[in-house]
């Protein structure tokens, strides 16, 4: 068994290891729409009858409450051996706004790994078939923290745009989460066509698939319903029926 | 039961990774910032010891009193959780760093401050039968 220095750690690990299948939501480079797919993902999963999970882990710029619509106020947490997350229909759903009523929370390095340990290390989220945990972008203290306390439990799930400059950044990622010893790692072209799955599978990444741009997401953000009725729902439900399986 | 539980199952897992299953004295030291129920939290440790078979003789459970130190102009102050508003002191209870979204700095008014100590589980040791 690996020994963590930090006892949350190992309850954070107990906790996570009972889900089926979770995944970092990660992007070195930010504006890629990280949050936009993770939310999707976690959502649509859920519309479909599988126990799904959405973890905020963007402590600086939450915004996944946005997109789904939730005011800080309607967000509910229980407390039974810790915490069990707001729930919407089948999605389990936390965030620190509850905590912070989204005011701005600016947390150093040191203050962030807290934040995330003691977050993970009381968080219930039972029988779950798919988590998604979206994370700030870039990568610094936050992200490193995750990708080597929660290795053997994660999949790293990386998000970019077609964009040079996201595809460069992104390639960093790739080699620091090999080096991580991570294997497997997923990638989804955001906005865009398809034209980076050559570049992505030539580097041994798993590409998921495309989400073209629409105008319609912006106008959607906050609206479950709407949110349902996008034109790239086909496109999403394809991504989570390859996460699934 | 409440979040304690979480807390007091982190202690539990790590004593037992590190190979302590027969405890004569467990000593956590706990910063007063989170306002933990220590009597929630012996009970729970107590429960949890026994489900992951843990012989526990005696839980002591020490204060910590906050201190923080803003990184700017070096000013040092400690908070009284007492005289914290319960939405927040609720907040922080879960997590301590929530803080950063309520307080400044008393004297500059800087956000970029630390918690030097108080802030929540900081010490673990273990008196062991021979």
């Amino acid at each position: 068994m690996m020994f963590m220095s930090d006892p949350r750690l190992l309850r954070a690990l107990k906790t996570l290891s009972k889900i089926k299948r979770v995944y970092l939501v990660l992007s070195s480079k930010g504006g890629v729409g990280k949050s936009t797919i993770a939310t999707l993902i976690a959502f649509y999963a859920s519309s479909r009858g599988v126990p799904s999970g959405l973890l905020d882990l963007d402590f600086v710029n939450p915004s996944t409450h946005v997109i789904l619509g939730l005011r800080v106020e309607d967000i509910k947490y229980i407390e039974e051996k810790g915490v069990i997350p707001h729930r919407i229909g089948l999605l389990s759903y936390f965030t620190i706004v509850a905590y912070t009523r989204d005011l701005p929370l600016a947390l150093s390095g040191e203050n962030a790994r807290n934040a995330l340990r003691e977050l993970l290390s009381i968080v219930n989220w039972d029988n779950l078939e798919l988590l998604l945990i979206d994370t700030p972008p870039g990568i610094s203290d936050e992200q490193l923290e995750l990708i080597y306390a929660l290795r053997g439990v994660i999949k790293p799930l990386l998000i970019t745009t077609p964009s040079r400059l996201a595809w460069h950044s992104v390639s960093k990622l790739i080699e620091l989460l090999r080096g991580a010893g991570y294997e497997e790692l997923y990638l989804v072209e955001n906005m865009g066509n398809g034209e980076l799955r050559y570049l992505v599978e030539k580097q041994g990444v798993k590409y998921l698939g495309y989400v073209p741009y629409i105008k319609q997401i912006e106008d959607s953000i906050g609206d479950l319903n709407k949110l349902l009725q996008l034109n790239v729902r086909a496109n999403i439900d394809e991504l989570v029926s390859k996460l699934l399986v | 039961m409440v979040h304690e539980w979480a807390l007091a199952e982190s202690i539990i897992l790590y004593i037992k990774q590190q190979g302590y299953v027969n405890i004569k004295k467990l000593r956590v030291c706990i910063g007063v910032l989170q306002s933990i129920d220590k009597e929630i939290l012996n009970y729970a440790l107590r429960e949890l010891a026994e489900e992951y078979g843990v012989k526990l003789d005696k839980v002591e459970l020490v204060d910590e009193y906050p201190l923080l130190k803003c990184n700017v102009c070096g000013f040092m102050w400690s908070i009284n959780p007492s005289e914290i508003s319960d939405d927040v002191r609720e907040a922080i209870h879960f997590i301590p760093e929530a803080i950063y979204a309520y307080y400044k700095c008393p004297r500059c008014g800087s956000l970029d401050y630390s918690i030097v100590k108080g802030r929540g589980i900081s010490e673990i040791s273990v008196d062991v039968h021979e």
